[in-house]
């Protein structure tokens, strides 16, 4: 019985972080998938919505500046807003030159965000990091949380810390799974009606030839500035739930570039970019893949160690991880250039296809 | 006007500025190249810099254990070169190729994978850690410091940074001949400038295309093994770090312009290290975290104000 809910929870976590990168999938879908946008610094969205939310939700904190304890929505509200409006600016300024300016820029930019966060000790701690976030359901056992509204309507502090007690410590686990994927699905449905809309048919059409949408009177420019705004948004939304799955986040280890950009962009493209279901297949198979082969390693790793009695594992170890970034690399590369589409590609709205589904 | 101040200006910010501005301009040079006969931005650039360090520090190792022999950097960098061409050449018909008929924003995102593969690829075989790559503390040149020291100018230069400017002079000759004087470099100039018109004028497209890669190597490798000298070790992050100084370099100068992405290399790595310069009171005038911070607000402006860069490079 204990193995099987240590399955289950495994399962369950898959399916959360699986859901959060799901997010990100979905984000950048709708700046690369929808308008051809390349952008390589989902990293610092992620980390400007992981920040904003650390810092509007936490309790009152010597660390780092305030600490304000607002409410767990509100914090991925500001989340999402601020990452939207870092990318406005950017938008405004690139995105009327070449694509390989705008990733050059989102690339500087994100690395810019990132020096700032490790810069600013007195705001965000530095590189120590913060910690304590509250994480959705699990900060209803967090005594300022029960003390307080909602929940101190319903019973008192001390029948509260006695119920919570009472639950298994894994209680909240199903139930921020199931919040990651609610959100999920809820973007998955917005953006499938703004596929279908005429916005997006709009997009496909400036991605595909520009001259011609600019000559059927479209506006290039800010149709494609709303594209990456509202893509960068999502990532902010995907940045705060990242934070609540962590706890504890820190400029450097947290948002390392080749583990957010990199893995997000294998995700999509490997998933079918400017599919929306082939987003979210494509986030939820590699990283499934990418947890279940560090537990495969690993494992390997550690008979090796058991066979050769004297051979010294550790180096083997912190080198497998980086074997494991490499062959990530090489099937995204292999992906690209054998099946563009990837698993489930893209169709289009106006297409037979889509007709008869 | 030498005084403790001029002292302090010169030797501390000017000329550590400068030996950094050499770095990115050799970097800034490989990038504004492929971009301007290639027409992408090259990701990986930065790590094959970082290669290329690894590479002629395996080297001095190897050469150390056999003969016991410690190899001067700038030596052991010329069979490493050769390897580090041979990568590009590698990664160029393997993964840059397949998509020259396609969209652009292809290959960039085949330089994108390469730049991860690259460095996860170094990490996997030399390890994540720093590596020491010269070993001792740099002593300024006595003989410069004495000579100039007379004519109270004191000059504090140590070797490997006389070495580094040395080496970029060479560099930046060598390649001004090739473009100007041989037939290829003419060709990559005119590929450069009209890709159309110089296939329809018999130029072998392909040739360019390898000649960039070679003459784009040998530059990425000066800078990598310089870079190392300056900071005397090694780690894997180090070409991601230049990246984006070089792209600013290649764009301040104009894409496309060899020259432009010299001095453009030479404005970033002063304006990075002045930037830390204290210029109103006594605290630097900014925050010496923030000087990667620097080179890409360079780039911002020039890219609101003129994209196409100081030297009228192209504009996409």
């Amino acid at each position: 019985m204990e193995a099987y809910l240590g399955y289950f929870l495994y399962l369950l976590s898959l399916l959360t972080v699986g859901g959060i990168y799901a997010l990100f999938a979905l984000g950048l879908n709708v700046q690369w998938g929808f308008a051809g946008l390349f952008n390589v610094g989902i990293v610092g969205f992620a980390a400007v919505g992981a920040y904003s939310y650390a810092l509007l939700t936490t309790a009152e904190s010597t660390f780092h500046l305030g600490g304000f304890g607002l409410p767990l929505p509100f914090g991925m509200f500001v989340g999402m807003i601020l990452a939207a409006a870092i990318a406005a600016v950017i938008g405004v300024i690139c995105i009327r030159l070449r694509s390989d300016y705008l990733a050059i820029a989102t690339i500087g930019i994100a690395e810019i965000i990132k020096l700032v966060f490790k810069n600013e000790t007195e705001i965000t701690n530095g590189p120590r990091g913060i910690n304590k976030i509250p994480r959705a359901w699990e900060h209803f056992s967090e005594e300022r949380f029960y003390s307080s509204w909602p929940l101190s309507w319903f019973a008192s502090p001390e029948t509260w810390e006695s119920f919570f007690d009472w639950l298994p410590n894994w209680w909240w686990q199903p139930f921020f799974a199931g919040t990651v994927l609610l959100v999920m699905y809820v973007v998955y449905r917005l953006l499938e009606r703004a596929r279908m809309s005429p916005w997006g048919r709009m997009m496909t059409a400036i991605r595909e030839n520009e001259p011609a949408a600019r000559a059927a009177g479209k506006d290039v420019t800010t149709r494609r500035i709303e594209a990456f705004v509202i893509g960068a948004a999502i990532m902010g939304l995907a940045g705060a739930l990242f934070a609540q799955h962590l706890r504890l986040i820190e400029p450097t280890n947290t948002f390392d570039s080749a583990k957010v950009t990199f893995l997000v962009w294998v995700m999509l493209i490997c998933g079918g970019s400017g599919n929306n279901r082939g987003a979210m297949l494509g986030a939820f198979l590699i990283w499934t893949i990418w947890s279940a082969s560090e537990l495969v390693i690993g494992g390997t790793i550690s008979l090796i160690g058991n066979v050769f009695q004297n051979l010294d594992t550790t180096i083997l170890e912190t080198r497998a991880g980086f074997l494991r970034m490499m062959l990530i690399g090489i099937l995204m590369q292999v992906i690209l250039q054998k099946y563009p589409g990837g698993i489930l590609p893209e169709v289009r709205p106006a297409s037979p296809k889509a007709d008869k589904s | 006007m030498w005084d403790a101040f001029g002292f302090e200006f010169v030797n501390f910010y000017l000329i550590p500025g400068l030996v950094l501005g050499c770095i990115y301009a050799l970097g800034a040079i490989g990038i504004t190249l492929t971009f301007g006969i290639l027409r992408f931005a090259n990701f990986a650039h930065g790590e094959m810099m970082m290669m290329g360090g690894y590479l002629t520090w395996t080297i001095m190792a190897i050469v150390t254990a056999l003969f016991g022999l410690t190899l001067h950097p700038l030596v052991a960098m010329v069979p490493a070169t050769a390897v580090v061409i041979f990568l590009f050449l590698l990664t160029d018909k393997y993964f840059y190729k397949p998509f020259r008929k396609e969209d652009t924003i292809k290959v960039v995102m085949a330089s994108f994978g390469m730049m991860l593969i690259i460095r996860s690829a170094v990490q996997a075989i030399w390890g994540p850690n720093q590596l020491k790559f010269v070993s001792g503390i740099a002593k300024p040149n006595e003989i410069l410091r004495d000579v100039s020291g007379s004519i109270d100018l004191m000059l504090l230069v140590p070797n490997k940074h006389i070495w580094i400017f040395l080496g970029t002079i060479v560099i930046v000759i060598a390649l001004s001949y090739l473009l100007n004087k041989t037939r290829i470099g003419k060709a990559m100039r005119a590929v450069s400038d009209s890709p159309d018109l110089a296939h329809v004028t018999g130029i072998d497209v392909d040739q360019v295309i390898r000649a960039t890669w070679i003459v784009g190597g040998i530059c990425a490798m000066a800078a990598g093994v310089f870079l190392a000298m300056d900071i005397q070790l090694l780690e894997t992050t180090m070409g991601f770090r230049m990246l984006l100084p070089m792209f600013a370099a290649a764009i301040l100068g104009g894409i496309g312009k060899p020259y432009g992405a010299v001095f453009g290399g030479l404005v970033i790595g002063l304006a990075e290290e002045l930037s830390a310069y204290p210029w109103i009171g006594d605290t630097p005038l900014l925050s010496p975290g923030y000087k990667t911070g620097v080179a890409f607000a360079i780039m911002v402006i020039m890219l609101i104000v003129r994209p196409q860069g100081l030297f009228k490079g192209r504009s996409f």
